[in-house]
């Protein structure tokens, strides 16, 4: 089977090394196109059908024409964001998840 | 003239490296390892695009108990992505098109640039095990795959 994958993490895809990767540089969730744009959507997956076609190699990334918004290029920033803003939550919330965790091991240990 | 601006630094973001200092931040101090390989495999086309059946592998799920699936393409409607991580602050997974695109692909279809779309879809759920990816769910992706005769694979990860 020929195989190609279209996917916004571009490091993490290229870590694992693929046959194919068609990398559309935008927020994580739509790698085949905006939501409800059937144009953006047929691009993509036309880059993605070339792609398939002429990749003679393994490991072969292709950037994608596609941009996600030419006027703000914020999302990248924002996304798993770590500020002196939310350092507290984020541990705070990190120990609650640990201390959850804890307690349904011990309620396996206690159950068998 | 056209000016030409030197860049040191990739654009586009490492996610290896944010979701790394996330989860640090988080109290997880052992970072993730992620799978890495330094080749990969390669099949060309061993036909003309225009005769090949596509299908779509998504880590969109339908129900969140971490098997693969297969189901008919109908059920793209249904697909789950809550227990993802993905931008949700920016953007939406309202349109299954957005990250399992068979509406691009059946136009590409009735174009006669591919030859058809599979009647089904396949998920392979996001797990924190490689060896559970590697020796159990891709060889069950891959056999539901060969059943519906796919000759061209896209894999999409949210």
């Amino acid at each position: 089977m020929t195989t190609a994958v279209i996917g916004s993490a571009r490091d993490i895809v290229e870590t694992v090394a693929v046959a194919r990767l068609l990398f559309v540089d935008y927020p994580l969730g739509n790698p085949t196109g905006k939501p409800y744009d059937a144009a953006d959507q047929q691009l993509i997956v036309a880059e993605a059908l070339d792609l398939v076609e002429r990749a003679w190699s393994p490991q072969t990334t292709v950037v994608s024409s596609a941009v996600w918004d030419p006027t703000d290029d914020g999302w990248r920033q924002r996304f798993m964001e770590v500020t002196d803003a939310n350092r507290a939550e984020l541990a705070a919330k990190g120990a609650q998840r640990k201390a959850a965790q804890a307690r349904r091991r011990e309620e396996r240990h206690s159950s068998k | 003239m056209t000016t030409s601006r030197r860049r040191t630094e990739p654009t586009h973001p490492s996610y290896i490296e944010r979701s790394a200092q996330f989860y640090a931040a988080s109290g997880y101090e052992q970072r993730y390892a992620w799978a890495s390989h330094t080749t990969a495999p390669f099949t060309p086309l061993a036909k003309p695009l225009s005769e090949c059946t596509v299908g779509v592998v998504t880590t969109a799920y339908l129900e969140s108990d971490g098997q693969p699936f297969v189901a008919d393409r109908a059920a793209a409607a249904q697909l789950a992505t809550d227990r993802l991580s993905w931008a949700k602050d920016e953007t939406t997974t309202d349109d299954p098109n957005s990250f399992v695109p068979l509406d691009a692909l059946d136009k590409a279809a009735a174009d006669g640039r591919i030859g058809a779309v599979s009647t089904r879809i396949y998920g392979v759920p996001t797990v924190y095990s490689h060896r559970q990816t590697q020796t159990r769910h891709a060889p069950q992706i891959v056999e539901w795959l060969a059943e519906d005769n796919v000759d061209v694979v896209l894999a999409v990860p949210l």
